[in-house]
Order: C-alpha cells, then structure tokens, then sequence
C-alpha cells in the first residue's frame, strides 16, 4: 500500500509571489519603454515626429535615418556620420582592454600568490584608487600627458582608459586568484614554475570566467566613457560618444530627431552586444568569487 | 651511523609577531620515513613547508644533502611533495599533470614518457593518463598527485597530510601503498599528520610536536611505550592511557591514590623517585589486567565498549575514569565487580610539575 502525505500540497502561486511578478513587469516596462521610443522614432520621419504623438506606431516605415545617421549626419563641422567615431572607439577600446586586463592579471597574480614585501600597502593603495572620482585626476593627468608629449594622441588616451581601468580590475583579479587553492601555487613551484611560467602555464588556464568578466567591464565602460574622450583623445580620434553628442546638440538648422535616435542606438549597440552574448560568462565569473570581498 | 640526508638547525618561523616554531633542529636520516605528529596548529606543515622552501625563514638553515638549500627555491631543493588538496592542475590532463615539472626543466620527450610511463605503472593509473583531475576519484587524484612527485626523482618526498580527505577504506589502501613505496623506493620520506595510526604504521621515526617544539622524536614503539611527558603519553594510543594522580610513599615503595595503593616496586626508574613526590601514574588500558591476586584494586563495571576484536571495560579509581582493553570474547556486565592490577613494567610515571616522564 503506498503512503500519500497529507493535507493539501503548499501552493507554489502565493500573493507574494503574484506581487513580485508584478513589480518585475513595472520595472520591465520602465526600463523598455525609453528604448520602445527611440525605436519608433528612428523609423517615422520628420513630419510624423513634429505630430507629436511620441508613443503611435510610424503610419509609414522610413529608414532613412539609418544611413544617415552613419554616415551623412553632421558633428561640427564635418558631416560623414558616426562612422569615424565608431572606428575611433575601436581603436581606442581594443588596445585599452588588452593592457589594462592583461596588466591587472599580472598584478592580481603577484598580490594573491607572491606576497612580496609592502604587498598589502599596495593592497590598499588599489582599494583607494577603486574609489577616487577620476574627475579628481583628470587636469593633473592632462598636465603629465602633455609634457610627455602625448596629450590628445590616440596613444595617450589608450595610457589614460588604462590607467582607470586598473585599479578595480587588479581588485577583482586578486579576489579571483585569492580564492583559487594556495597548495596549486605551492606544487607549481615545487614542480620548477617561476614567476612568468607558473602565470602562463597554471594560472591563465584557470582565469577565463574572471578574464570575461574583466573584458566585459572594461569594454562596456570605455565604450560609454565620455568625459576622458572629450578631454585626451584629440579632434582626429574622438570616440563615437563625443560624436554623438555633436550630431545631437545641434546649434543650428532642425534638430532632426529620428537621426538623434539611430544615432543613440547605434552608438549602444556594441555594449547591448556584449551583454547578450555574455550574460551567462559574467554572473559565471562572478559566482567563482570574483566581486566578493 | 647513517648520513643525514635533511638536517634542519636551529630554524624559527614567524608570522608577524607570532612564532610558529622556536630555535627548532631536526635531523633525518638517508631513506628514512620520518613522521611529523601533532595536533593543528602546532606548527607541523608549518615545518614542511620550511624544508620545501614555500616559506622563508626567520632564522637558522635547512640542508639537504649536505648542500646548504636555506635561501633556494623550492624548484632547486630536489623535493617532490603531496598535498592534502591533491593540487593537480585541474586544466590539465593526467599525463600533463605528471610531466609538468619536467616539462619545465626542458628534459627531452623520450626521457619524459618513460618516467610517466614508470610511474604509472607503479601507482596503476595507466588507464587515467588522458583524463582531467575532474574526471578522477579522490584516490585516484591522490595517487595522481603521488605520481607527480615520483616522475621528478625527488632526493626527498614531502607529505602533508595526504589521507585526510580519503574515507577510511582508502585511507588504510593508499597507507598500505606509500608504505609499500617506500620500501620499493627507499627514498627520505618526510610525512606530516594528525592521525596517529598513520604515523605508528608508517614511519620509521615519529617526532611529535606541540606549539613549536618538538615533545619526542624516536620509533613508534618507543613513543608508544616510552613516552617522553604527559603530552605524548595522552596524545598516542587509541583509547588513551589512563591517568591517575597520586604520592609516592618511598618506604612501602607505593603510589597512593586517594584510599588505595599501588605498588610499584618493579617500576624502572623508582630510584630517582623522592618520598612525597606529586606524580601522575599512566597506565595503558591493555596494561591493566582483571583477576585476584592480592595486589587488586576493587571496583565496578560502569560501562562496556565491545569493539569487535577487543572489549572496552570501563571503570573508576577514586573517581578517575579507568579504561581497560580486554579481549572481544570477553564478558562483563553493568555492575560487576571486578579486581584489577597494573603491569607496571609498562606503566609511565610522570612528574606532576615538569610534567616529564620520571
């Protein structure tokens, strides 16, 4: 004879429940609605737009905004587009991710494993350098750059984007190795690693969740910087955030709103890329114990 | 007389401003399957990774080999060493696991898959060599890691701790196997742990440690029956010796305890006994015996621990709990009384001060 529990089996639909699905729907029509917006608006034209009705669906698709916000659109002076600025900001992006998270992967290495003398001041001093506005820094920083000669070169703004860029990764790479078994470390030594070999051979290997996750914060936030881009990358490689800016601040002639909002997400759409593909790598590498601590 | 193949002189070790070891020498010799035995945080693996060069000294030197390895890397010391966490590369395959120290020393192909192959074939994890550490059992991964210091032709082999997250069953296996490797190898072998079976089966020498120092370094039967001070006697043996306080009474050559006495005119060092002396008197449960004789002491049977092979009967004198180990056909019940004498030939007599073995 078979034994059934009982009383009724708990509900798994509570109100609590019911009211948490709600508030996620709120927050996800909040969050969806701007974008909702700048999608239609692209797609109607000009006349359409000056109706007013912000929220109505285009009566007729026109997708000229498209190209033109890519490549006719006018900043300042020039008007060829944000084509320019998006190959500016891959210039500028590509090689700031490779050395800022490169160098941060050596560093976080030699804090977490080696434990040289004055390792814990210079602990510290990253902690510190996590946490300062880089607003703070940005007119000594323009000063230095310029006596070596390399303000508003594409060189100094990649100098700059690492320079931010290190402190925090350093934290989240030492984090990561912290938690990774010292007994490792100790047999690679015993079995004949240095420095440079037990780096490339032992902890690279082992790195990739946290390395995604350094890639994917580095990219998204250089990608999006603003501020440095105006400041030390120079008229010939201003980032595709500056340019937008230009088209859509207009001091002249009609602010044509339907380019603005291509423009707009098309500047986003390499940060939106890189969430999608990513998500799961990143909540991976930060369930390894990377931002804990 | 044997060649001391690690000597460790007068060593000391701080973390900050704690000392883990204190002006600590040990000298092992050529072969020797030497035992480091304590409780945690006594500084045992402290001392091992010492001799492995992973941590740096405060002060005093390690050799090895009549070559002076204080300052050397650990690459440079000629050591292979077993952890408790197995620490395999987990990206990297069985084979690659085992080659890796070679391949950093850049030895040639042929050279390092004879070794592998060698090794291997000693521990039986041939069919294993293509497999990640994920993919492998705890002794597998442990003979694994056994493997990687075989192939590197260590001068001296380092355990720390190697059984201790196996289960018992594989435990007492891969106790067996290093036992047997050592004699198959007669390497140094320098073996840190807490279990006190391990350390009695395997090692030639047991130094026991406490807070830095170490209590008593000779052979496991020595230890075992001749135990240096109260620590070591209460820290060795499974169930622990029995312990009573009592006064020495110089003209009847008698240790009294509370109402009773006990004779102890056949004890070996009774000389250096002085009357009136505060001692305490060790005795192992399987040194106490049950029968009539007139030199009993009578009391009851408080409660029976059968074992299987033996029996554990226990009982109390004046209020101290007393073990005795009987056979496991033996049969007493709750409330019995019983009669025991000690053979004080094996029994210790401690000190109650200086707490060391008189």
């Amino acid at each position: 004879m078979s034994v059934i529990p009982s009383g009724p089996r708990p509900k798994h639909l509570t109100i609590g429940r019911i009211g948490m699905y709600c508030f996620i729907l709120v927050c996800a029509i909040f969050f969806l609605m701007p974008l909702y917006v700048m999608v239609i608006t692209s797609l109607k034209d000009m006349d359409e737009i000056r109706a007013a009705n912000i929220l109505n669906l285009p009566k007729e698709l026109s997708f000229y905004s498209w190209p033109k916000a890519w490549s006719q659109a006018c900043t300042g002076f020039v008007c060829e587009g944000l084509k320019p600025g998006f190959f500016n900001s891959i210039k500028i992006t590509v090689p700031s991710v490779i050395v800022s998270v490169g160098l941060s992967a050596i560093n976080g290495y030699a804090l977490a494993f080696w434990r040289f003398k004055g390792a814990y001041f210079f602990f510290g001093l990253c902690m510190f350098g996590a946490f300062i506005p880089y607003q703070v820094m940005v007119y000594p920083l323009l000063k230095i750059e310029d006596a070596l000669g390399i303000y508003s070169t594409l060189p100094g703004i990649i100098l700059v984007h690492t320079i931010f860029g290190m402190p925090i990764l350093t934290l989240i790479f030492r984090n990561f190795y912290a938690s990774l078994p010292i007994d490792l470390f100790k047999a690679a030594r015993i079995d004949g690693g240095n420095f440079v070999k037990i780096f490339f051979y032992v902890i690279i290997p082992m790195s990739t969740p946290i390395t995604i996750v350094a890639v994917i914060l580095q990219v998204t936030g250089i990608w999006n910087d603003f501020l440095l881009g105006l400041v030390f990358a120079g008229r010939d490689n201003q980032p595709m955030t500056v340019q937008l800016n230009n088209i859509v601040q207009v001091d002249y002639g009609v602010a044509e709103y339907n380019v603005d909002m291509s423009a707009t997400i098309l500047t986003s759409l390499v940060p939106l890329f890189v969430y999608f593909i990513s998500g799961r790598w990143f909540v991976r590498g930060i369930a390894a114990g990377a931002i804990k601590g | 007389m044997m060649k001391n193949n690690v000597e460790v002189k007068n060593i000391s070790f701080s973390y900050g401003k704690t000392e883990i070891l204190k002006d600590l020498s040990l000298d092992i010799r050529e072969g020797e399957f030497m035992v480091l035995l304590g409780p945690s945080g006594c500084g045992k693996t402290t001392l091992l990774n010492c001799i492995a060069g992973l941590l740096d000294l405060t002060d005093g030197q390690i050799w090895i080999e009549d070559d002076n390895v204080t300052w050397k890397e650990p690459k440079d010391r000629h050591i292979g060493m077993v952890f408790q966490s197995y620490a395999l590369y987990p990206s990297m395959t069985v084979e690659k696991n085992l080659s890796f120290g070679l391949r950093m020393m850049n030895t040639p192909k042929n050279i390092i898959n004879k070794k592998i192959k060698k090794a291997s074939n000693l521990l039986q994890i041939n069919e294993l060599l293509k497999r990640k550490p994920s993919q492998l059992s705890g002794g597998q991964r442990q003979r694994v890691a056994i493997g990687r210091a075989l192939v590197r032709d260590a001068k001296v082999f380092l355990f720390d701790e190697p059984l201790s997250n196996l289960d018992a069953k594989l435990r007492a296996e891969l106790r067996y196997e290093i036992k047997k490797l050592h004699r198959d190898l007669s390497n140094t072998m320098i073996y840190v742990t807490h279990d006190q079976i391990e350390a009695m089966t395997l090692a030639d020498r047991i130094s026991v440690m406490k807070d830095g120092l170490i209590q008593q370094l000779d052979t496991p039967k020595q230890i075992y029956n001749k135990p240096a001070n109260l620590f070591v006697a209460g820290f060795i043996g499974s169930p622990s010796m029995n312990f009573l306080n009592a006064k020495f009474d110089k003209t009847n050559q008698n240790l009294i305890v509370g109402k009773q006495h006990i004779n102890i005119a056949n004890y070996e060092n009774i000389n250096n006994l002085i009357d009136g002396q505060e001692v305490v008197f060790g005795i192992r449960p399987e040194n106490i015996k049950i029968d009539k004789n007139e030199n009993t002491i009578q009391c009851n049977v408080e409660l029976v621990e059968p074992m299987g092979a033996d029996t554990l009967v226990w009982t109390s004198i004046e209020g101290t709990p007393i073990s005795i180990r009987l056979e496991g056909s033996s049969n007493y019940n709750l409330n019995d009384e019983i009669n025991i004498s000690f053979d004080i030939n094996k029994s210790s007599i401690f000190d109650n001060k200086s707490e060391e073995r008189i």
